[in-house]
Parts: structure tokens; C-alpha cells; sequence
């Protein structure tokens, strides 16, 4: 039995080609399905590290479909949220995140529900791993009452306990993180903050000023660039002088993950984490990934890359095709579970969306609110002096 | 012998309960307070903890309560600003100080965008407990660089609180509200003013002495025509009053004490008695915080009560020169303000 599944395995890796092969050991062999596998995972490259994250990770078959489900999900939300933006039932600004669901998936398996995040604006996924329903997200897109925020942020203004958006500013929210984790550090809490941001906000001075106060006050905070080659039309190239963004850290020390591996980002941020609760200060980690999409709806997404390099990606490194495989050729799952899996997103998202498309949108009554938080009522002058709005907490 | 003694008694006696206290003082009275009474409260910026405070102002906290919560940081306004609201949101009470608000202006927009907006955009989930505090405003010689005042600027944004205090009272009163608030409030000190001493009562010596933000002062009552002013100038305004009291013309001066939100009631009121107002600011003219006035006077219910139009007393429309004879004239001096007072008067 052992032998056999090496072979298949072996020989599958040779067909597809992929590096990402496995070798498999089997621990129970009576099971229908294989509890639990090791896989080889790409090497980090490391700066100003002795060692980086293991070269295997495990997978249980239950964290297998747990990824895959949050995966797909996030994947088959944003294909909705595209629709549905094409429909013009969603308007304004509107980033996807199709392509890049192994980081928002791997980070969120190795952190605490307790440690905090806080990305840019592509934040759909995130959104959703932090745990915020797809109902709420996609209400918030649609800009109703039953969003998130109750239809006032939209898409980059999505927040959750211990997840703190969301940001439409470039660059804003890397000391924002850093703020969060010295509250962390303040506090004595043991938690920790991930931060992260995109390979065109790298070159914000106010990053700089965060890897230098964190390294200083030894901040408890993972600085993650999510490297999709391009910053809207910017590939990488045109836009640093230097594109190892693991590096830019310069003192903090920095590793550069594959991230379209779930698994691989799993082991990363595990890393990672562990470095910052051993009170060793920030560390920087590059995510290397891809979105399928433009910059935002507005961006055909075509002419400043090309449609085969775009398909190439999906063909060779698409996140979930990848863990679906590996677990496939492991005899983890079967792939009528998967399909079972793929039929309830849909279905779910499908309602989500239905409840997106229904829910009315927020009264009047409401547009004064929340302009401050624990405040007793003020009046707000409306459009003109006899319009006299009332705001509440 | 007994006479003398009972002259010592009766002079004793008569020592007010009141004593003076330098605005500097009673803004530090007021964060030493706070700092002991909520642990969450923590001060970050420029030289605020080992050098006391650039201007003296944090003197003897960091001797006290330590680095974990007076924090030195480099020269990175953009990022300490962002961290100081990232505090805030993760449920600490940060003040963080410019080093003037002039420097502000690189990291406005994580007050603006970061802070101020934050509560509104999460509809009420996502609170940011701040304090931006720093001298605002012309100093001494500083140049252009350094002299600008931001209480338009910031007072212009939904989200923020303003304050801007005159005396110790104001300022010890008003920083321990603004410290309390659960909202970003930018309160805008004035560095000439830190050195100056001003009475304090008992009752603003107490530790759970707060003024309420949002509400004006009458800090002098006229009947013939109303002053209002924020920080040094009220000062300015009470000195004119006095030197017009003795041509028999009876000034109510005004101190706003809070720019956001504005307390037009007041002013309202004030108005409808004297008639007649005068707006005084260090700031510039154009859409500056006499704009304001003007605009709100203008519709309510006080315009009718206007027997002229109001007239504001600003800053000149410049950037601040250096020499001193330059200086003194591109700010309101009382002679001004005692002039405009006649011209709105028609006297």
C-alpha cells in the first residue's frame, strides 16, 4: 500500500511537473481516506536569519478541506462581488482578491483569533477569514443596512473584533499595525499584530518609520507584503529600485514565502509569529502571489501584463487547484467531496448575494450617526441652514 | 506682642485659596492626573520623555511614570501619529504630542483619514480614543515655517474635536476632557502662552476638574459690543475691553474654549444683547474661524439682532516674516482690536 502510493505519487509528480510534489508517508493505512500527510514545502529565502521555516509541512485532512473551504469561498465570493459590480449593483471602488487566497487562508491558520490584523483595500478576503459573514460583506459592497458597517464604509471599510480594516490611504495602515501591536506589548498580552500591505505601498516613507520604531521598541508585529507583481499598472520593476521586499526591513530581519502555497504561508507565519512572541521584535515577510483581476473593476487588468502570463498563473500556480491536488494525489479526500464542498459555497454565496440584492439600504435617519463614538446627540447642519440633522452614537 | 499678632491672624486670613499657575503647569497637572487615574493613558512624541518636554510642558513624567508610558520617539510624525492611533484603536488612550502643529501637516492625514473618520466609516464599531496635542499658532521669531495656525484646518473636518484654551483654568480643564473623550480631539495649545501665570481656584486645583468641550466662556460681560476670541487673543480682547471701558464703551468678551463644535449659542446670545460683533484670531482671514462665525451669525436667529455687519480681526494674509518690526504687524495687537471695536461701533 505504501509502496503504491509513493509510486502514484512519484509519477504524478513527474506528469504535472510541479516541485510541489509530495512524498508521502502514510500514517494509518486502514483508513479510507488518508488521515493525515507531510509535503515538501519551497525553501524561504532569509534575511538576517540564521533559520527560516521548516521545508515540510503537515496537513491533516480535516485542516485540508478547512483551507480549501475558506479558499474557495473567499475565491467564489469575489467572482460574485464581480458579478455583481458588472450588474452595477455594487459601485465605487472595488479591489478582488481572486488569486491570493493562500495568504489571507495560511495566515489565518497559524495566528490566534486573538492576535489582530490590518491590511490595505484589498481586504474582501481578509474580511472573511477574520470572520465576518459573507452576507455582511457582500451587504457592505452592496452598500445596504445589514453590511458590516451598515452600508457606511463599503469596500475598504470593512471591520471586525481584532480586525481593524480595511484602509483606503496607501501606506496608512503599517503604523496603524505597529500602533496595535505596541498596544499588544503595552498591554502584556502575548498578542501579536500582522500588517500588511501591498508591493506599491513598500515604497511608502511611512513604512520606514514604522520598521524603525518597531525594531526600536521591539513591536510585536508581522509586516507582510502581498507581492502581485504589480502596484495597479506598476509592475514591480518600474516602481523599486530594489525588489526584494523581504530586505526592505534593512535591520529587520525578512523572509521571502511562496504565496500561492497555503501550506507554505501557514509555516511562514507560524515562523514568524513565533519570533515576535519570543519578544525578538518585527519581522518582515514577503508573500509572493498573484490576483487575476485589475487593480480594481475599472482595470481590464490587460495592458500592463499579458493574458497568457495571467493564464499561465492559473494553470501552474492557482492556490486552490494546488491544495485540491496535493490532497487528491494523497488520498485525503475524494473528489466528490470536493465537488460537495464547491456546491454549498455556491449555494451559500448565492444567498449571500440574494441578501445583498434584497436588503434596503440604510434610512436617512442614519446618515449623521457614528460620527463619534460614547457622545451625547449633536445637531448637524445639513445641506442648507434650515436642514438640521440629528447624529447619535 | 498681641496687636501684632492679631494682625498676623487677620492678614493670614485673608490669603485667597486661590494661587497662580502657569498654563505650563496646568497642562502637565492635568496629564500627570490622568496618566495616575486611567493606565491606559500613555504620552508619545518628540523629546517628551528624557528632556522633559521641549518646551518643559511633560516636565517630571517620564521621571515618574517611566518609559513604558512617556515615550521618546525619532523625528517621524507620519509614523508615530499612525502608531499613536493604532493604540488607540487597539484600546489604549494615547496623547500624542507635535512638537509644534506645525509638523503636523506631515502626518495630517492619519489624524484625518486614520482618526477622524474611522468611527463613521465602521458606523460605530471601531472608536479611536486620541489626543493631538501642541503649540499652535505664531510664536516669537520662528518665521513662516513655524507660525501657522491649524484651528481651521482641522475644525473644517467631521470626527474631530477641537480645542483651543486660554488660560491655565481652560487649559487644565479642557486637556483632562479631551484626555477622557472617546473621540480624536486636536487641542491646540500656544506656546507664548505656556510661561504665563493665571489664577486658579481651588476648585480647579482638584484632580476631577474638567471643563466641558463645546461650551463658550464669558469671560467678561459688556452690553455694547461682543469680542469673541480663541487662546492668546482673548487676552488681547480683555486688555482692548479695559483701555475701552475707560471711553465708556462696555465690551463681552467671549472665549470660545472649543472650535468643533462651536458654541454659536453663546455667541447667539451675546449678540442679541450688544448687537454688534467682532471676531478676533491669530490665524489667517480666508475661510479661517471668523469665516465661520460670520457664516453662523449670518443664519440664525442673532442677524437680526446686527445693527452692522460683523467684522473680523485676523492674522494678516501672509506667511509670517521674521524681523520683529514685521512680526508684531502681522498679528492683531490691541491697538487693532480697539480700533475695529470703534469702526463696527461707528464711534
Amino acid at each position: 500500500m505504501k509502496t503504491m502510493l509513493a509510486i502514484i505519487s512519484n509519477a504524478l509528480c513527474r506528469m504535472t511537473g510541479r516541485n510541489a510534489g509530495a512524498r508521502v508517508v502514510v500514517s494509518r493505512s486502514f483508513a479510507d481516506f488518508t488521515p493525515q500527510a507531510t509535503f515538501d514545502i519551497k525553501k524561504c529565502d532569509l534575511h538576517r536569519l540564521e533559520e527560516g521555516p521548516p521545508l515540510k509541512a503537515e496537513l491533516t485532512r480535516d485542516q485540508g478541506l478547512q483551507y480549501y473551504r475558506t479558499m474557495q469561498t473567499v475565491r467564489r465570493m469575489e467572482l460574485k462581488a464581480d458579478q455583481l459590480y458588472k450588474q452595477k449593483i455594487i459601485r465605487g471602488f472595488c479591489h478582488l482578491y481572486d488569486g491570493q487566497e493562500a495568504c489571507a487562508a495560511g495566515i489565518e491558520a497559524s495566528i490566534n483569533p486573538t492576535d489582530h490584523l490590518i491590511t490595505a483595500y484589498r481586504a474582501h478576503g481578509y474580511t472573511y477569514t477574520r470572520g465576518v459573514s459573507i452576507k455582511e460583506i457582500l451587504a457592505e459592497l452592496t452598500g445596504r443596512k445589514g453590511g458590516v458597517a451598515k452600508g457606511k464604509g463599503g469596500s475598504m471599510h470593512m471591520y471586525a473584533p481584532h480586525f481593524y480594516g480595511g484602509n483606503g490611504i496607501v501606506g496608512a495602515q503599517v503604523p496603524l499595525g505597529a500602533g496595535i501591536a505596541l498596544a499588544c506589548q503595552y498591554q502584556g498580552n502575548n498578542q501579536l499584530c500582522v500588517t500588511l500591505y501591498g508591493d506599491g505601498a513598500a515604497n511608502q516613507g511611512q513604512l520606514f518609520e514604522s520598521f524603525n520604531m518597531a525594531a526600536l521598541w521591539k513591536l510585536p508585529c508581522i509586516f507582510i507584503c502581498e507581492n502581485n507583481k504589480y502596484g495597479m499598472g506598476t509592475s514591480v520593476e518600474r516602481a523599486s529600485a530594489s525588489i526584494d521586499y523581504y530586505k526592505r526591513g534593512d535591520f529587520i530581519p525578512g523572509i521571502r514565502v511562496d504565496g500561492m502555497d497555503v501550506l507554505c504561508v501557514r509555516e511562514a507565519t507560524k515562523f514568524a509569529a513565533d519570533h515576535c512572541r519570543s519578544g525578538k521584535g518585527p519581522i518582515v515577510m514577503e508573500l509572493q502571489t498573484y490576483r487575476y483581476h485589475g487593480h480594481s473593476m475599472s482595470d481590464p487588468g490587460v495592458s500592463y501584463r499579458t493574458r497568457e502570463e495571467i493564464q499561465e498563473v492559473r494553470t501552474k500556480s492557482d492556490p486552490i487547484s494546488m491544495l485540491k491536488e496535493r490532497m487528491l494525489s494523497n488520498n485525503m479526500a475524494s473528489v466528490e467531496e470536493f465537488k460537495e464542498i464547491d456546491v454549498d459555497i455556491r449555494k451559500q454565496v448565492e444567498e449571500a448575494a440574494q441578501f445583498a440584492t434584497s436588503d434596503p439600504e440604510p434610512p436617512l435617519e442614519d446618515l449623521c450617526n457614528h460620527i463619534f463614538y460614547n457622545n451625547p446627540p449633536l445637531e448637524v447642519r445639513g445641506t442648507n441652514p434650515w436642514s438640521k440633522l440629528k447624529s447619535v452614537s | 506682642s498681641p496687636l501684632f499678632h492679631k494682625f498676623l491672624k487677620e492678614a493670614l486670613n485673608k490669603v485667597p485659596k486661590d494661587k497662580c499657575v502657569t498654563v505650563r503647569d496646568a497642562l502637565n497637572q492635568a496629564m500627570d492626573e490622568e496618566l495616575e487615574r486611567d493606565e491606559r493613558v500613555f504620552l508619545l512624541g518628540e523629546e517628551v520623555a528624557q528632556y522633559d518636554g521641549a518646551y518643559k510642558v511633560s516636565r517630571g513624567l517620564w521621571k515618574k511614570y517611566g518609559d513604558k508610558r512617556i515615550i521618546d520617539t525619532p523625528i517621524s510624525e507620519m509614523g508615530f501619529a499612525g502608531i499613536a492611533v493604532g493604540a488607540a484603536m487597539a484600546g489604549l488612550r494615547p496623547i500624542c504630542e507635535f512638537m509644534t502643529f506645525n509638523f503636523s501637516m506631515q502626518a495630517i492625514d492619519q489624524v484625518i483619514n486614520s482618526a477622524a473618520k474611522t468611527c463613521y466609516m465602521s458606523a460605530g464599531l471601531q472608536a479611536v480614543p486620541i489626543v493631538f496635542r501642541g503649540p499652535n499658532g505664531a510664536s516669537a521669531g520662528v518665521a513662516a515655517q513655524h507660525s501657522q495656525c491649524f484651528a481651521a484646518w482641522y475644525a473644517h473636518c467631521p470626527g474631530l474635536k477641537v480645542v483651543s484654551p486660554w488660560n491655565s483654568e481652560d487649559a487644565k480643564g479642557l486637556l483632562k476632557s479631551s484626555i477622557r473623550d472617546d473621540n480624536p480631539v486636536v487641542f491646540l495649545e500656544n506656546e507664548l502662552l505656556y510661561g504665563v501665570p493665571f489664577e486658579m481656584s481651588e476648585e480647579a486645583q482638584s484632580k476631577d476638574f474638567t471643563i466641558p468641550i463645546g461650551k463658550a466662556k464669558v469671560e467678561r460681560a459688556g452690553s455694547h459690543i461682543t469680542l469673541v476670541s480663541h487662546s492668546r487673543y482673548v487676552g488681547h480682547c480683555l486688555d482692548a475691553a479695559a483701555v475701552l471701558a475707560k471711553e465708556g464703551i462696555e465690551c463681552e468678551v467671549i472665549n470660545l474654549r472649543t472650535i468643533r463644535p462651536m458654541d454659536v449659542e453663546s455667541i447667539e446670545a451675546s449678540v442679541m444683547k450688544t448687537n454688534h460683533l467682532v471676531t478676533v484670531e491669530g490665524g489667517w482671514p480666508q475661510f479661517g474661524v471668523g469665516a465661520e462665525i460670520c457664516a453662523r451669525i449670518m443664519e440664525g436667529s442673532a442677524f437680526n439682532y446686527l445693527d452692522s455687519p460683523v467684522t473680523r480681526v485676523t492674522g494678516v494674509d501672509i506667511p509670517m516674516p521674521y524681523a520683529k518690526i514685521l512680526e508684531d504687524h502681522s498679528l492683531p495687537q490691541i491697538k487693532d482690536i480697539i480700533f475695529s471695536v470703534k469702526k463696527t461701533l461707528n464711534v
